[in-house]
């Protein structure tokens, strides 16, 4: 890749940011009872695998996990339709009455959120959502903010942030593309 | 990722492997809309699909009608008997009044091959086609091969036997095109007045003399209508004489490999193409055709609205 890029966070940064992630949401939550997490495609499905699985360290008992892809709930399709894959959203559980934490790999407009939570709410009626996210860059165009944040990273619009899995879905690092 | 650029969906052979198989994974995401309390995205909410249907049709036109409601676009239903095609009016006609009407897709289906070829170029939204003559038909033919998917894993390699009045069908055709680029190996048998000349240069078609030659280690058996509206009564001596040499049943089936899969793209005529014992046995996936047929067409108009103009 050609643009100038710098590492915000390497794999081990971000394992401590998800155990913390983890116990905050069971701090807040006083518990795992009724918590389910959703990952939002794919970013953020393979980071609520790891919230998951940390929690689950914590607590002993398994939370479960499903995984929703927004591409059908975009504001962008309104006109000219643009291309974008259809992923699966795997949510083989309902989610009334749960408490739904909703995790995402990057915030920055918070559309996808808007999208997400869209979606959700054709799944059933949930107590509530709460957001997670392993990097807040800023510039909101949406009422959003997430309740649990891996890291602040103030950015410019022109910059380009990502959270980099290897092939086994495990983050290795977050870089900063400028 | 792939993108699929095309417009319109006339013909499975206007389509690459890409596309097809970019049809048919979207589906298979799609498929899980269908089985929600709340059926519905709101993907194309403010698009317009007409369905014209110039011909009859139970399970397209619903399905098609089916599948844009469940993407939030607002669907019409026109059938030639209750409209002005009965009064006189031509194809082109109808199609620039109902283009006056600001509809994103028509959904057609005609008893002409290649009519909507002639209307594509005329008209500036999406077409789709349901169905035209003895051409295509794209839909039926990208559900059978999810079926077939959802069964194997794959396409590549399948032996696939098709049986019955080849010359008329569009199923035939749409099926023989899209397997055919998905690497499926496609064994036909039929009498020989309803097997079109020519027909082995489509793609890996072999065409076979007899029924039990083609069924032999087939991984799927798909048995096509007798389309009585279409025939002349010079085909075939009797449904009885068909039926006794192209028709499926609890013996010959067991030619093919064991639990092969057994489809039809319907309606079926009980008793003639296959006899009922196989139709509601457990080796049929007619059903589940029905059912892949809403997320194929899902697939397809979401697709469509995507595409730029050729």
């Amino acid at each position: 890749m050609s643009a100038e890029q710098t590492v915000l966070m390497d794999g081990a940064g971000i394992k401590r940011a998800l155990t913390r992630i983890a116990h905050e949401i069971l701090e807040r939550n006083k518990g795992v009872a009724d918590i389910v997490l959703i990952g939002i495609r794919s970013g953020g499905a393979y980071l609520a695998d790891g919230i998951a699985q940390q929690i689950s360290v914590i607590e002993g008992g398994a939370v479960p996990v499903g995984a929703i892809d927004i591409t059908l709930y975009r504001d962008d399709c309104s006109g000219h339709l643009p291309h974008h894959p259809v992923g699966k959203t795997d949510i083989p559980f309902s989610l009334e009455a749960k408490k739904v934490i909703l995790v995402d790999d990057v915030l920055y407009t918070g559309r996808t959120i808007r999208a997400a939570m869209d979606a959700l709410m054709d799944f059933g009626r949930p107590q509530s959502i709460q957001l997670a996210v392993l990097i807040d860059r800023g510039h909101r165009e949406l009422p959003i903010r997430a309740d649990f944040v891996g890291r602040n990273v103030p950015t410019s619009q022109k910059e380009n942030v990502q959270v980099v899995f290897d092939r086994s879905n495990q983050p290795i690092e977050v870089v900063l593309e400028k | 990722m792939a993108e699929f650029k095309h417009k319109h969906i006339i013909a499975l052979r206007d389509l690459t492997k890409e596309d097809i198989e970019l049809l048919i994974s979207t589906a298979e995401n799609m498929r899980e809309i269908n089985s929600r309390d709340i059926k519905k995205v709101p993907t194309l909410r403010g698009k317009t699909i007409i369905n014209l249907f110039y011909e009859a049709s139970t399970r397209t036109r619903t399905s098609f009608e089916i599948a844009g409601k469940r993407l939030s676009a607002d669907t019409v239903n026109i059938t030639t008997a209750s409209s002005s095609a009965t009064k006189g009016e031509t194809l082109a006609d109808t199609a620039l009044n109902l283009l006056a009407m600001k509809p994103d897709i028509i959904v057609m289906r005609h008893a002409v091959s290649g009519a909507h070829y002639f209307l594509a170029n005329k008209i500036n939204c999406s077409i789709i086609n349901a169905g035209d003559g003895a051409h295509e038909h794209p839909s039926q033919g990208l559900l059978d091969m999810l079926t077939m998917k959802d069964r194997y894993g794959r396409l590549d390699g399948l032996k696939v036997a098709i049986v019955g009045d080849v010359t008329h069908s569009r199923v035939a055709r749409s099926n023989i095109q899209g397997l055919t680029k998905l690497g499926s190996k496609v064994f036909l048998a039929g009498p020989p007045t309803m097997m079109p000349p020519g027909v082995e240069k489509l793609g890996d078609v072999t065409v076979c003399a007899t029924m039990n030659e083609a069924l032999q280690d087939a991984d799927v058996v798909m048995m096509l209508r007798i389309q009585q509206e279409r025939q002349g009564k010079t085909l075939m001596p009797n449904a009885r004489e068909y039926s006794r040499y192209f028709g499926l049943n609890p013996n010959n089936i067991k030619l093919a490999k064991p639990n092969a899969m057994i489809m039809h793209p319907g309606p079926i005529n009980r008793g003639v193409e296959m006899s009922s014992s196989m139709v509601d046995g457990d080796q049929s996936w007619i059903l589940k055709q029905v059912e892949n047929g809403v997320a194929v067409r899902m697939s397809m108009l979401y697709h469509v609205c995507g595409g730029e103009l050729e």
